[in-house]
């Protein structure tokens, strides 16, 4: 039991390095041609840049494990925003506790929507939050009807959210390293958390096994709608200005950071730090790329070429796990 | 994605089964509510029965329209490309570098964008085909590759100095009539696809494949040829939309379809097609795209403002998927469905 599972293991840990090494070569590289790269403002920008995109990355890496796709987050982080903004409108002095809770918690609820919807009616995800993500938006236009929420309506010490550091770290980068390392924990050392990997890997197996499938894939999904209510309370703190297109089209940005973090597409394997480290890699890219005197408009270019090479990366590995798997000759593909 | 069957005995994805079971004739079902929007509409909405209003409906409705006949045929063999938008957009990009290059022979520009729209296709279906990779993935990577490479291309200027005529050509209506004529080439190609998906073996090979690639395999069908060519196929009528979009508006942008890709999703869905392959057919998916069209234009003039009309959108999808399952068990289970296919796909 122990010699695949080690080799399981292993594969994964390097696919973890591979892509913290691209990480640490893309600002080694940049850093050579300006050190300024590197400053602490610089550095700081980037982590603040990440940190919406991680805090989406961790919730549909858990939800991508189980077999499923969340594309309703780009919308669920638009209402949370939106709702955020318009209840300090509303009660000038609320504390910043009750905004954060206020948007986890109606973005659970929409989570709970696609989660009830998956599980209960028993209908594709892809389909399910294909549709919820143009009810959310939809909802988000609704109540918004052409209005935007600028900075002076929200209270000074919210928006410092936004810009604070502590120890040089923003302190919203803060929260996406608290629920990066809550996830990952919670996917690899609870019972419940290695049943998502088992659902992922073979659906009807898990359901054999007795795993309550539904009942896991549900909470799955209410825990990407929070992490998107999250990103969306950040996302406010962090731009100030809101309107009912925030977060608009960033769903297959958020599949794309997960993938190249090598979360396998069809579940059952990968890890929340990667994907965490894929949307850190995007938003790097983004930045590099003007200081190495690229036209930054390559850098969508440079995006897709780095997801097929992730997945392609992901194949050969997997190609090789099996035949190792299988006892190392080379039969077969 | 398979979690959605119940404990006890295997039994098929339900949404596998809907087209045949509870709503043998979801295509019929799709029309009757196209009918009947079009009826209320044009008696309690002020200028539905306009013969313009539909001008208007069908000059939006063809993008969709166009890239949606492919789609069917690619999502029915279990794959999906979302990368439909950029290639419009990539599209658009390089005969707006072309005419600011100096070809200015519309045959030339049309013939060189189709040959781009293949390539582009040719390079999904290789990474399906050759090297196996999960087409969504696949095609959200080459969704960002071709986007990105519009931009690098064009970069973020709007090429709109075409001659007057051929914009107003392209929109141009049949002689005697408000149609525009570019309906005729999609009629044409939507009979093109139509015979080849429903009256060919090949298109019987499509939901062999969708139901079971690899017992198709074994029973003779060049599953990863068909594929590939799908790919292709979609790619070359996704630059012909490109093209259409160009002249419609007389802009070429890279930005252009932005996003298109979810809306001709939602119109494959909604008109029937299963997700996981195997099921639909192109006369729903025709009347889906005619039905969200109309519905988008005929409540916008009813004053609903026009970004609220995604509810109607994403309801009418989750509807489409979750009404035949909710009917289905409350029906009970009469029929015991033979297990389910090895394949499943987000």
């Amino acid at each position: 039991m122990t010699a695949p599972t080690t080799a399981v293991h292993r594969v994964f840990v390097v696919r973890e390095l591979g892509i913290a090494l691209a990480l640490v070569l893309l600002v080694g590289v940049t850093f050579a041609v300006n050190t300024r790269f590197l400053s602490a403002q610089n550095v700081k920008d980037l982590l603040l840049g990440s940190t919406i995109l991680a805090i989406l990355a961790v919730g549909q890496a858990i939800v991508i494990i189980t077999r499923n796709v969340d594309l309703s987050v780009g919308s669920i982080l638009g209402l949370a925003a939106f709702a955020t903004g318009n209840l300090f409108v509303s009660n000038p002095g609320m504390p910043i506790p009750v905004a954060l809770l206020a948007g986890i918690g109606l973005g659970a609820l929409c989570g709970a929507v696609n989660g009830g919807l998956i599980a209960a009616a028993r209908v594709p995800a892809l389909v399910v939050t294909l549709g919820t993500l143009y009810v959310f938006r939809g909802v988000d236009y609704t109540w918004a009807t052409g209005k935007q929420i600028n900075a002076a309506d929200m209270p000074h010490n919210f928006l410092a959210l936004g810009t604070r550091s502590i120890l040089g770290v923003p302190v919203l980068a803060l929260f996406a390293v608290v629920v990066l390392i809550g996830a990952g924990i919670f996917l690899r050392s609870y019972r419940s958390g290695r049943e998502l990997y088992a659902i992922g890997s073979d659906p009807d197996a898990a359901r054999l096994y007795g795993i309550p499938v539904g009942r896991r894939v549900f909470w799955a999904f209410v825990a990407s709608g929070a992490l998107a209510g999250l990103a969306g309370v950040l996302h406010a703190a962090r731009f100030g200005t809101i309107d009912a297109n925030a977060g608009l089209g960033s769903e297959l940005n958020v599949v794309a950071a997960v993938v190249v973090g090598g979360v396998a597409i069809f579940g059952g394997s990968g890890s929340v730090y990667g994907a965490a480290l894929g949307a850190v890699l995007l938003t790097t890219i983004g930045s590099a790329l003007p200081v190495l005197g690229i036209n930054p408009f390559w850098q969508r270019a440079a995006v897709g070429v780095l997801i097929l090479a992730a997945i392609g990366l992901d194949r050969s590995l997997a190609v090789r796990l099996a035949r190792r798997l299988r006892g190392g000759s080379d039969r077969g593909r | 994605m398979a979690v959605d069957t119940p404990v006890r005995e295997p039994v098929t994805p339900p949404s596998r089964t809907r087209a045949r079971g509870v709503l043998g004739s979801w295509d019929l079902l799709v029309l009757v509510a196209l009918i009947a929007v079009i009826v209320v509409g044009s008696l309690t909405i002020d200028g539905v029965g306009n013969p313009r209003f539909y001008r208007f409906v069908i000059l939006e409705a063809i993008p969709i329209a166009l890239i949606a006949l492919p789609m069917t045929l690619i999502v029915i063999t279990g794959e999906i490309d979302l990368s439909v938008a950029s290639t419009v957009g990539l599209t658009c990009s390089v005969m707006g570098w072309l005419w600011q290059a100096g070809v200015t022979s519309l045959p030339l520009l049309i013939a060189i964008s189709l040959a781009l729209g293949a390539v582009l296709g040719a390079v999904n279906g290789i990474f399906v085909t050759v090297f196996g990779l999960p087409s969504l993935a696949v095609t959200i990577g080459t969704l960002a590759l071709y986007r990105g490479l519009a931009y690098v291309v064009l970069g973020d200027k709007a090429v709109a100095d075409y001659p007057i005529s051929w914009t107003t050509n392209m929109i141009a209506p049949i002689p005697g009539t408000v149609v525009p004529w570019f309906v005729l080439v999609v009629a044409v190609l939507a009979l093109l696809f139509g015979v080849l998906l429903h009256a060919t073996p090949i298109g019987r090979g499509l939901y062999a494949i969708g139901n079971n690639a690899e017992a198709s395999a074994y029973s003779g069908i060049a599953v990863l040829k068909t594929k590939f060519w799908l790919f292709v196929a979609t790619g070359m009528v996704a630059a012909l939309a490109g093209v259409f979009w160009t002249f419609r508006f007389a802009s070429a942008r890279a930005d252009n379809a932005n996003g298109l890709e979810l809306s001709v999703v939602a119109a494959v869905l909604l008109g029937g097609v299963s997700i996981f392959g195997g099921r639909g057919g192109l006369l729903g998916v025709v009347a889906a795209v005619a039905l969200l069209g109309t519905l988008r234009n005929a409540l916008q003039l009813a004053d609903v403002p026009a970004n609220a009309l995604t509810i109607v959108t994403g309801t009418l999808l989750i509807a489409s998927v979750v009404g035949p399952n909710v009917v289905r068990m409350a029906r009970g289970r009469l029929r015991r469905r033979p297990p389910p296919g090895e394949r499943t796909q987000p």
